[in-house]
């Protein structure tokens, strides 16, 4: 099934839901496995999975920290889209590649696009691409039927906004803010009449990201966006308290997920 | 945006979404003042007045006379304020940003060259700086650091990736996705997004501009051959933009740091160890592994220890027109030395790269071939590196003594 459909789907049981994040090979393959598991455990609707890259420039000191380790841990392309498949397989959530331009155009962009189809990932999000550069990469999407996730900021004009949605697919991920990933974001109006502009100018579900940190965030979204998207604040549970704490910490964004009756509510399905 | 700044393959605008609206405005604010006959008089006011352009060039008689071959001629570069070209690009794209509206500059530095003529250029407009730097190069580059900060800059060291330039241009991003309402990123070299390559080419081409007319004046004719040193490439895209449709051989020379078949060195394009890729914004050459990660380099000169290059070298190298060499850290000392004591000028450790290329050069020629050097930078800046490469008893004599002063 299409990512947009999964997504409409879960839409019609939760008002919101949860994407993490996470940087494949850190702090170590076989512990993002680990994470991946506890992620989808503690009720994560859809996984972004960064194949780390030497030069993120859109990411903050956090996941730069954690794209270098993974690749001084040997997170190569091939063991990422090995793990990648693995979690796929073993899992029953859509999960998307997050990575730069340059791994998908040394891999081959049109092998890099038919090797994520292959393995079952649903999409991806490459930051640095925007559709005037990506022409070879959203073909190849089209081609195999995967969602191309186009990326909205609040300097995107309306009319850019109209420009990008013609080229996305599955949903469209919203930056809150301007800055790298990891910093805070101001929840605000501001942030409320960026939204409308978004929803004005795509059908797409919502994502939003960049400075989700705590409950009152992912509330603060209900009814204004379809996904609420934690990716710094991950990473920096597991760098202060260890994998083991990713669990509970997901659990404390979304209650409804994971309140007394939350057993009966997973296993009912 | 219609123009991506393509050279053949190589250039583009690889950005994140935020940052679109700035450089569409950013082209805009460039398309202008390229037309604007006002805007050029205005920089080569302040170019002639603030720092000494046009520049002399020199006849090294003596290192002439001692290869015996070529008449070989030194652009001097050197003697711009703050002592290297970088000053050009800079009061430029300062200008720029005034007109821009913008309060606040920040720039990437690796030999500590550009940072200083962007806090030179802060201070005399009136802008707030930043300027990021490598960690590694602030170690080997402490004099310029010292500077900046007199002149009111904040340098922020950079601790990310392989701690160099490329580290330090991806921080400036960082900084610039944050900030660009009231920043303007003065990016140093002739790389990154359009229309940087393009907008630091135009400023720099002043260099060559005065140095085919004071050549023509001179001899009469035009070189046969010019040097440049490549780090991004934006001194050697500014000597070679008026020779372009001349009969001149152009030779770009490279850092091959202690030898082109080792590991350590930043050679994109005279070396087999470059591959197209795309990173910090843009498609050229870079030294990067089969995944894409991009390597560690290695120079003696911070300036061109650099992992890519500019794309409108990459594409003409492609179509033929600039021929790369590269030169290792002990031929550069050894090129710097002799031109030191025979012709007292003093190159900068990046521009000596383009010494080396012409000595090897010159005997072959015959004296009714010119040959023409572009001395990028000055070298005192390098003293430290210098001093230590010359294993120099003195100076080390000099150093332990100022330790043990602050020491006690």
């Amino acid at each position: 099934m299409a990512l947009e459909m999964v997504l409409r789907n879960k839409l019609k049981e939760k008002d919101i839901l949860l994407m993490t994040h996470i940087v494949l090979g850190y702090p170590s393959l076989e512990d993002s496995f680990k994470i991946v598991e506890t992620m989808v455990d503690s009720g994560v609707d859809l996984i972004e999975l960064q194949v780390p890259f030497s030069e993120p420039i859109a990411d903050g000191p956090v996941i730069v920290r954690a794209n270098q380790r993974a690749l001084q841990r040997g997170a190569t392309v091939k063991a990422c889209l090995n793990l990648a498949e693995r979690v796929v397989r073993k899992f029953d959530i859509p999960f998307l590649i997050m990575t730069y331009y340059n791994i998908l155009f040394c891999y081959g962009v049109h092998d890099f696009v038919s090797a994520m189809a292959k393995r079952g990932l649903q999409g991806a999000i490459i930051p640095d691409l925007p559709p005037e550069e990506g022409h070879d990469y959203l073909e190849a999407m089209k081609a195999y039927d995967l969602a191309p996730i186009l990326i909205f900021s609040p300097a995107t004009s309306d009319k850019r906004m109209k420009y990008l949605d013609s080229f996305g697919r599955g949903f469209i991920y919203c930056v809150a803010r301007k800055g790298v990933t990891g910093a805070d974001t101001n929840f605000s109006t501001g942030l409320d009449s960026y939204l409308v502009r978004c929803r004005k100018a795509s059908s797409l579900p919502l994502a939003v990201g960049f400075g989700i940190k705590e409950r009152a965030n992912v509330d603060f979204l209900r009814g204004k966006a379809d996904i609420a998207v934690i990716g710094t604040e991950t990473i920096r549970k597991v760098e202060e308290m260890g994998v083991a704490s990713v669990g509970d910490f997901i659990r404390s964004l979304s209650p409804v997920n994971t309140n007394s009756l939350g057993g009966v509510e997973a296993e009912g399905e | 945006m219609i123009n991506r700044g393509y050279y053949g393959e190589f250039g583009g605008v690889f950005i994140p979404e935020i940052l679109t609206t700035t450089f569409d405005e950013l082209v805009e604010a460039f398309e202008k003042v390229k037309t604007d006959p006002s805007f050029w008089q205005e920089y080569m006011y302040i170019m002639s007045t603030y720092s000494c352009r046009p520049t002399p060039l020199t006849f090294a008689e003596n290192l002439t006379r001692h290869f015996d071959g070529a008449r070989i001629y030194i652009k001097r570069e050197d003697l711009n304020h703050t002592g290297a070209h970088k000053a050009n690009n800079v009061m430029g794209q300062g200008l720029l940003a005034k007109r821009m509206g913008k309060s606040r500059v920040i720039a990437e530095t690796g030999a500590g060259q550009h940072g200083v003529a962007t806090a030179t250029m802060a201070a005399r407009f009136g802008f707030k700086c930043t300027v990021y730097m490598g960690e590694v190069d602030v170690e080997r580059q402490r004099p310029n650091v010292f500077w900046m900060e007199r002149l009111g800059a904040e340098v922020i060291p950079v601790a990310d990736g392989t701690r160099i330039l490329k580290d330090a241009i991806n921080e400036a991003f960082r900084d610039w996705v944050t900030n660009m309402d009231d920043t303007h990123y003065v990016l140093g070299t002739a790389c990154g997004p359009h229309p940087f390559p393009e907008m630091v080419s135009y400023f720099q081409s002043i260099m060559g501009k005065e140095a085919r007319e004071q050549i023509l004046k001179r001899e009469g004719k035009l070189p046969s051959r010019v040097y440049a040193c490549v780090g991004g490439g934006s001194n050697a895209l500014g000597i070679f933009s008026a020779f372009l449709d001349d009969r001149v051989e152009l030779v770009g020379v490279e850092a091959a740091g202690e030898g082109l078949d080792t590991e350590r060195h930043a050679s994109r394009l005279a070396s087999d160890n470059g591959s197209v890729g795309v990173a910090q914004g843009y498609k050229t050459y870079f030294l990067q592994d089969r995944d894409g990660q991009m390597k560690e380099t290695h120079s003696v000169a911070a300036g061109l220890d650099y992992v890519g290059v500019s794309p409108i070298l990459a594409w003409h190298r492609e179509r033929g027109r600039i021929r790369f060499e590269a030169a290792t850290d002990s031929e550069v000392l050894d090129a710097m030395a002799l031109t030191i004591r025979k012709e007292g000028l003093i190159p900068a450790l990046e521009s000596a790269h383009a010494f080396v290329q012409a000595f090897k050069e010159a005997p072959d020629l015959s004296a009714d071939d010119i040959i023409l050097i572009n001395q990028s930078g000055r070298g005192d800046k390098d003293i430290f590196t210098i001093a230590e490469a010359f294993a120099d008893p003195g100076w080390k004599e000099f150093i332990q003594k100022k330790g043990n002063e602050y020491g006690a």
